[in-house]
């Protein structure tokens, strides 16, 4: 029995908006080598919204997967959208992912709050939705 | 896993081999017509027991052993078990220390882990970058109280065969016994207890075209061991429980093709390694070859492909129809790169892009070929999305 479904294996084999941005808004970066995965989002803001959304990963099909979701989630949404964007509703959009991999490699949601973050911080402007998680509690969802 | 093909390339054997059909043809009778229990005293149980004999005499023939010093068990980690436990226990009164390599396989590293929670005391063995342990280290380590030691023949991971008989020689100058995991090694490289001095070793059929669920552990005569099960008189008491007839047949016959066919076999497999191996070095840069380089295992050829990472690699090698395995976290259910690849001193991103091949007798050029045809283009498309890769070459821009 195949460890992934077919949605999974469909954005591992086809995985939408692999790439880096030049001049991008905002960037961030999650994950370390020791667990595995590596996760850097790339994003352009036009007019509150995520005109652009791409993304790199190093690690499993299932990260591949959970990136290539969470990239085609956010495009076009307001940044306080994409704000709710949350591990467990990237695993349900996937249709569900292993057990082992729901921790170490269901990174995605971070490293897009992370690049919502940096362009927030280069701007100077609030956003809501940003502040409610500390980073620390995010840091810590890493490991 | 997704498959695209229909074409179907099994480069795995170092995690099991097919059941080659001379040896299914042995087995055949003792899952039908020959279904006595060899303990009867009736001539079902003659017949059955006169199977388990001649297989006895078959794996003692391949190592170079004696029929009654062969214990059949149900797998490698189980003869690993078994001679750590058993010996570890059997050996108790004299002392409490036991040496085991960083890089054994887990039914070795886990069973000393066991004992140690039993009072033992543990000394874990470095390798260098090879892999290799250096005997002389093995002989630092050694106490007045060390009782064992565990060294294994060849690694399975990484195909390093290790210099047994002069590791050996070290460990009788101190009266220790010396227990080999010859899981990897034996049916695939001469095995030769003579020539290697040790007091213990363990092999699997699954390994060398035999049946899964088929293993020994041949330990030196006069030898005490404790079982790790009570129950009956099978095996001489040392390893209770009915017999499973059909694989430990399967085993013995699976010994003696092995014996018979080492050399050629030998010959081809390393042709296609070197082949493999050759192939992937030149057409893929940032490659690392891991284990030693010519001291290693015939059929096998394992890599680190930097800046990416093996689980994946695998799910599109499979898409391709080929089969091949990694010790990359992500690929181990404990989520933890490869202890081997580590011991060895790789960085963990490094042993993130581990991937093995291990060829088997069926194999061709053209398997190879097709392999060496289907990676790079894999490689190739998961470093386009690695962000190690970006960093890399944008650091190598400036």
């Amino acid at each position: 029995m195949p460890i992934y479904n077919q949605k999974v294996m469909d954005h591992f084999m086809n995985p939408r908006n692999v790439g880096e941005i030049s001049n991008p808004d905002g960037v961030g970066e999650v994950g370390n080598p020791i667990c595995g995965d590596m996760m850097t989002f790339y994003i352009k803001v036009k007019d509150n919204h995520l005109d652009d959304v791409k993304f790199q990963t190093f690690g499993c099909g299932a990260a591949i997967a959970v990136s290539s979701m969470v990239s085609e989630m956010a495009k076009g949404k307001t940044l306080e959208e994409a704000l709710t964007i949350t591990p467990s509703l990237v695993a349900k959009e996937l249709e569900g992912l292993p057990k082992n991999k729901y921790h170490c490699s269901n990174l995605g949601a971070q490293a897009l709050r992370k690049a919502i973050r940096d362009y927030a911080k280069k701007k100077g402007v609030k956003i809501e939705g940003l502040e409610e998680k500390g980073e620390e509690d995010e840091e810590g969802k890493e490991n | 896993m997704e498959r695209k093909t229909e074409r179907r390339v099994y480069l795995d054997h170092a995690a099991t081999t097919p059941v080659l059909p001379e040896v299914l043809e042995t087995m055949l009778p003792y899952l039908r017509e020959v279904y006595g229990n060899p303990q009867s005293l009736h001539s079902w149980g003659d017949e059955a027991r006169e199977g388990i004999e001649k297989a006895r005499g078959q794996v003692a023939t391949l190592i170079g052993g004696n029929p009654e010093e062969i214990i059949f068990t149900s797998s490698g980690s189980e003869a690993n078990n078994l001679a750590i436990k058993g010996l570890a226990q059997a050996q108790a009164e004299k002392g409490k220390h036991i040496i085991v390599s960083a890089i054994e396989h887990f039914s070795v590293l886990q069973a000393a882990r066991t004992m140690e929670k039993a009072g033992f005391e543990i000394t874990l063995l470095p390798v260098d970058k090879y892999g290799l342990i250096d005997p002389d280290e093995v002989a630092k380590n050694i106490r007045k109280d060390t009782i064992l030691v565990s060294i294994m023949h060849a690694n399975g991971e990484i195909g390093t065969i290790q210099p047994i008989a002069e590791i050996a020689k070290k460990i009788k100058e101190a009266g220790v016994l010396f227990h080999t995991d010859a899981v990897a090694s034996t049916g695939n490289i001469p095995v030769n207890l003579k020539e290697m001095g040790v007091d213990a070793l363990s092999l699997a059929g699954d390994q060398f075209y035999g049946p899964k669920g088929s293993g020994a552990l041949w330990i030196r005569k006069g030898l005490r061991l404790i079982p790790l099960m009570d129950g009956g008189v099978q095996e001489g008491g040392r390893r209770p429980g009915t017999e499973n007839v059909p694989a430990i047949v399967g085993l013995g016959r699976a010994a003696e093709l092995a014996k018979s066919d080492m050399h050629p076999r030998m010959r081809k497999l390393s042709y296609l390694r070197d082949r493999l191996i050759k192939g992937i070095l030149t057409t893929i840069d940032h490659t690392i070859l891991t284990g030693h380089p010519s001291q290693r295992l015939p059929h096998h050829a394992s890599f680190c492909i930097e800046f990416i990472e093996g689980e994946a690699m695998l799910m599109l090698l499979n898409s391709q129809g080929i089969a091949a395995s990694s010790g990359s976290a992500c690929t181990s259910r404990a989520l933890k790169a490869s202890h081997v690849l580590i011991a060895m001193g790789l960085p963990h991103e490094v042993a993130q892009g581990s991937l093995l091949f291990a060829m088997g007798v069926s194999n061709t050029e053209d398997d190879v070929d097709y392999a060496l045809e289907k990676l790079p283009p894999i490689v190739n498309r998961l470093r386009q999305m690695s962000p190690l890769y970006a960093k890399f070459i944008k650091e190598q821009r400036r």
